[in-house]
């Protein structure tokens, strides 16, 4: 199958997580994505070695964030580098970048100037939180977005501390923004020609991810969301929905009907909550309840019973568990990407299927500047 | 400015919030969205929610994801209304589903049946855990999603036991990358079936953590102190302060420690140790930083060029001058003239947002209309 991206070719200054996962999505679509990197050093993630692992020099991380592109090492302090880059730029349909407000200016590669060489271009710029206000200045970084955005209120239980999401959702989702702004921008110049500048930012990420309990408290008096006290999964959720100790592990449940899963687990008390608003209001009680109840037996015994009448029910998998199921490994959700000097490194795949395909790709991330030789012989220099 | 979906309509089976989510995106990138619904009760998330938490005679919730949608009530097991879909599935550009594996299939709605009757239709479906193996046929519930997926190990500290992450991440995540897949589509100029499973899109959200576990297949490792990302080191977290909490991010602990006056912390030269002794040196922030204001230590940090942040709530962002530059917020009205505040698209183009006044449809709002349309 031809992948729907081939032919269109992705330039990417953007450096750490957001700018890179959306180029990463891209490639997984088929287009060529070529990183533009400092001659030295490159990409700072490179560099950004989370638990100190690295392979062939770079951190794991970037490996994981950059695999399937290819790497041109350019200063873009010097006039003659700029001068190959916007040869390449007339070449290219996406540009993508993540600097601060201003040097894409000076360096003469804003949209306006690259409309000059590249007219239908598509050109995308990542920024912590916009480029106004008294945040612009302000560091983009995922940790700061989501503790200012209001997320850290809505994890963990009531007497705890505020809980950042364990994940760097904020980068995940404005990346997954620019790259729907860059393909939407894409499908636009199909259309009718034209290019288009598309704009995100971490905070507008983070406050669209909370839309929906925004929404709720924009509009049913202001009230902060509250966290249950017990098993806390999602502050607007009444019982029983979170996660419960079992005499073994843990198990998930979900909403759910409390009269007729009391009757199924044989657990008393539960079916004096009839409504919505009592499953929600007596929350904490309802979960202390059923908290006793579900520790006296086993997941795999709870599961059984809960199973069987079509309960939302899970078991609570680590790492090592998750990895022995039989759907996971139907998945194929891990890859082998390797580099030309047979360094290799063991990722995830696109999650997208087309056709019924999954998308994989055996190309690893690149070694700095390792398609300067290449690409200035495509360009004829 | 022409929105970049412009002219383009969307069939919409899909309920809940995964699908939904990304029938919203494409509304707001400028698609017209039908939203098929059960001619009784409607998507499940108009009711379900507490009542407390409705705005007019819906959820919120609702209220927020279906807002520029039209609704058009259908019984998918009357002949009738079927034949109405294949009309309207014959004209439009997308399809989109989120039931269970099979359903599809048995109201002879699936993609092999839409190609039929429009050869470039774009049929893009979110499942739970995939269309093969043992999972398929449970239910695709996000919190379900967070505990199967490794999730609830990445949040809060070792001592929390598995937490899960406050909203409906799987949902959000799946249905974000389904409109990839779509406007993917959009530029292939041929039938294409689109699926994503929760489950991937769960896996891949956790790209790292699982890449490095593929790695050294060492168990994530939270922490206890002030936990707030298993794989990164101190003083990443958030600390209580005299009157609330900050955040920090990545820095140099001598540094911290000088800018800090917190002598213990300047003998961590070594920055393998920031990792590696993460806990000890969180110990000796947090304690720290309770002995003044959260103003008191921004003001010094933040000169410094230090990453930290104050932790806000809802009510402190709203009226917080950084956050009114952004305009997130939007107002938009049902048919009869109720209004309400919501945020608006992520996205700009142009330097422009894109926005809407239209609100969420009354259940069958468009029915007439839209069979007018298209009978």
């Amino acid at each position: 199958m031809r992948l729907p991206l081939e032919g269109i070719t992705v330039l990417e200054f953007s450096q750490y997580l957001a700018g890179p996962y959306a180029g990463l999505r891209l490639a997984d679509l088929g287009a060529r994505v070529i990183k533009i990197e400092r001659p030295k050093g490159g990409d700072a993630c490179r560099q950004l070695a989370t638990k100190n692992l690295r392979a062939d020099g770079d951190s794991v991380l970037f490996h994981t964030i950059n695999r399937n592109k290819e790497s041109f090492a350019a200063d873009l302090k010097c006039s003659h580098d700029v001068d190959i880059v916007k040869k390449l730029i007339a070449k290219a349909d996406v540009i993508t970048h993540n600097f601060r407000p201003g040097i894409m200016e000076r360096l003469g590669l804003d949209f306006a100037s690259i409309k000059e060489i590249k007219p239908d271009i598509v050109y995308g710029e990542v920024s912590g939180y916009g480029s106004e206000g008294p945040w612009k200045n302000k560091p983009g970084q995922d940790l700061l977005a989501q503790s200012l955005s209001g997320l850290t209120w809505v994890s963990n239980d009531s007497d705890k501390a505020p809980t950042p999401f364990g994940v760097a959702v904020a980068d995940m989702l404005c990346g997954t923004h620019l790259a729907q702004g860059l393909l939407a921008a894409l499908v636009k110049r199909k259309r009718h020609g034209v290019g288009s500048k598309v704009n995100v930012s971490l905070m507008e990420s983070i406050s669209d991810f909370q839309f929906e309990g925004l929404t709720t408290f924009l509009n049913t008096g202001e009230k902060l969301p509250q966290r249950s006290n017990v098993s806390n999964a999602h502050p607007y959720i009444g019982a029983p929905y979170g996660i419960y100790e079992t005499a073994d592990n843990h198990i998930a449940i979900s909403m759910t009907n409390l009269t007729s899963l009391g009757e199924v687990i044989g657990c008393k008390g539960l079916d004096t909550y009839r409504s919505p608003q009592e499953q929600f209001n007596a929350r904490d009680e309802i979960k202390i309840t059923l908290a006793n109840h579900l520790k006296t037996r086993t997941t795999r015994e709870w599961l059984d019973l809960m199973e069987a009448k079509d309960f939302w029910c899970s078991p609570v998998l680590d790492y090592d568990q998750l990895t022995q199921e039989d759907t996971y490994k139907i998945l194929e959700i891990e890859q082998t990407v390797t580099r030309d000097n047979g360094v290799s490194v063991k990722t995830t795949r696109c999650p997208i299927r087309l056709n019924g395909k999954k998308l994989k790709s055996n190309k690893a991330s690149p070694r700095l500047g390792s398609a300067n030789a290449y690409l200035l012989e495509e360009l004829g220099i | 400015m022409i929105k970049p979906l412009e002219g383009l309509t969307v069939l919409d089976f899909s309920q809940f919030l995964s699908g939904p989510s990304a029938t919203l995106r494409l509304a707001d990138l400028g698609a017209r969205i039908i939203k098929i619904e059960h001619f009784e009760k409607g998507d499940i998330t108009r009711n379900i929610y507490a009542p407390h938490l409705n705005i007019g005679d819906n959820s919120a919730f609702f209220q927020a994801i279906n807002r520029g949608k039209e609704s058009l009530c259908a019984d998918l097991k009357n002949a009738n209304d079927i034949e109405l879909i294949k009309k309207i599935a014959a004209k439009v550009d997308i399809v989109v589903s989120n039931f269970r594996p099979g359903v599809m299939d048995r109201l002879g709605l699936n993609f092999e049946n839409f190609k039929a009757i429009n050869p470039k239709v774009i049929y893009a479906e979110i499942n739970g855990y995939g269309s093969e193996g043992p999972w398929r046929d449970k239910p695709g519930q996000d919190l379900l999603l967070q505990a199967v997926s490794g999730a609830t190990y990445l949040t809060g500290g070792n001592s929390d036991g598995p937490t899960p992450m406050g909203l409906a991440i799987a949902d959000n995540l799946a249905g974000a990358q389904l409109v990839q897949g779509i406007l993917a589509a959009l530029m292939a100029d041929e039938a294409m079936h689109v699926e994503v499973s929760m489950l991937e899109a769960m896996l891949d959200f956790q790209f790292e953590p699982l890449t490095l576990y593929y790695q050294d297949g060492e168990a994530i490792d939270r922490g206890d102190q002030n936990a707030a990302h298993a794989l990164v080191a101190a003083p990443y977290g958030l600390y209580k302060t005299q009157d609330g909490y900050i955040a920090l991010a990545m820095g140099a602990i001598p540094i911290l420690g000088k800018l800090l006056d917190c002598d213990p912390l300047l003998s961590y030269e070594d920055p393998a140790s920031w990792f590696a002794k993460r806990d000890e040196i969180k110990l000796i922030i947090a304690s720290h930083l309770s002995t003044q204001t959260s103003r008191h230590w921004l003001s010094i940090l933040e000169p410094a060029d230090i990453w930290c942040a104050e932790v806000l709530d809802w009510k402190r962002l709203i009226a917080h001058e950084g956050f009114k530059a952004l305009n997130m917020l939007q107002t938009v009205s049902s048919s009869d003239g109720d209004t309400y505040q919501t945020t608006r698209c992520p996205i700009r183009f142009d330097d422009q947002l894109l926005t809407s006044i239209k609100g969420a449809p009354k259940l069958g709002e468009h029915t007439p209309f839209i069979t007018e349309e298209f009978q």
